[in-house]
């Protein structure tokens, strides 16, 4: 089973940072320098991944039932992921911006499941 | 010992003083102090070491909201074992029963106490997957015998919860 996830549940990678357009201000007064903040809304429009690693101590079918409450999957596909943590240490639960995947991995912990959030690559 | 599901509680009777103990011991269990790999296993971190502003915000808004939600769990779990205190050194089984409604924070408290006790212990996967691994003979065997227990209690909660 490949350790990416289905193509339904990946978000749409989003375009880089919107580059603002040059200043159109007589070159007297200088362009504002923009570079800092374009580079900062790049950053956040990266997509992430939250991955929930193996962990000999949770139980399969504990692991099963956060995954059905915290992505709202049905129970087949909560097991597909669950076993491939199990099987292959771990599995892309969710793709796509940083905030949601910040909740979810806080949520996941909440359940004490071992989860990251990690950048695109 | 007995458990099952009486409308909206989970009846476990015939608990011998030996599980009883155990039993007890889930709320002291959970607990992380002095243990570094147990602390660390419980508030794990949310990303690698390269995002180091995300972890460093992580352990200063998140952590603390994660520790009031686990210790609530252990504080509802504690309030219902009240019902197996008083006569601890009689030999007469108990019975306890737990309102279907704090049956998350049971599955909270017993998993803390499941990975705190793993961490402290370090067991292997191997030793871990040993469920039915007897006699009990030393400390260590006890600790997995109680990681098994308690994980026997999560499974048959979690298909209560299923079948509701």
């Amino acid at each position: 089973m490949s350790a990416e996830p289905l193509a339904s549940e990946v978000a749409v990678p989003l375009t880089p940072g919107t580059v603002r357009p040059k200043s159109a201000a007589p070159s007297t007064i200088g362009a504002p320098t923009i570079e800092k903040e374009t580079r900062a809304e790049e950053e956040l429009d990266l997509p992430w991944q939250v991955v929930v690693h193996n962990d000999p101590v949770n139980l399969m079918s504990y692991v099963t039932m956060v995954f059905q409450r915290v992505f709202g999957y049905p129970r087949d596909k909560a097991e597909r992921h669950m076993l491939e943590v199990h099987l292959k240490g771990r599995s892309i639960l969710w793709s796509g911006m940083l905030e949601p995947a910040e909740l979810y991995v806080q949520q996941l912990h909440g359940y004490l499941l071992l989860a990251t959030i990690e950048k695109v690559v | 010992m007995e458990i099952r599901r009486r409308k909206n509680q989970i009846e476990i009777s015939e608990l011998d003083p030996f599980l009883a103990e155990l039993l007890r011991q889930i709320p002291a269990s959970a607990n992380t102090q002095g243990a570094p790999a147990a602390e660390q296993r419980i508030f794990s971190a949310p990303a690698n070491g390269k995002e180091s502003k995300l972890c460093a915000e992580w352990k200063m808004y998140v952590e603390p909201e994660l520790r009031r939600l686990f210790q609530t769990a252990t504080q509802t779990v504690n309030a219902d074992l009240e019902q197996l205190n008083g006569n601890e050194k009689s030999l007469a089984n108990r019975t306890l029963r737990i309102p279907t409604k704090h049956a998350d924070a049971w599955l909270s408290a017993l998993n803390q106490a499941r990975l705190v006790i793993a961490a402290k212990n370090n067991f292997t996967e191997l030793e871990l997957n040993e469920h039915f691994r007897s006699p009990i003979g030393s400390r260590r065997d006890l600790s997995l015998f109680q990681v098994n227990f308690y994980g026997f209690l999560q499974e048959f909660i979690l298909r209560e919860l299923d079948s509701d």
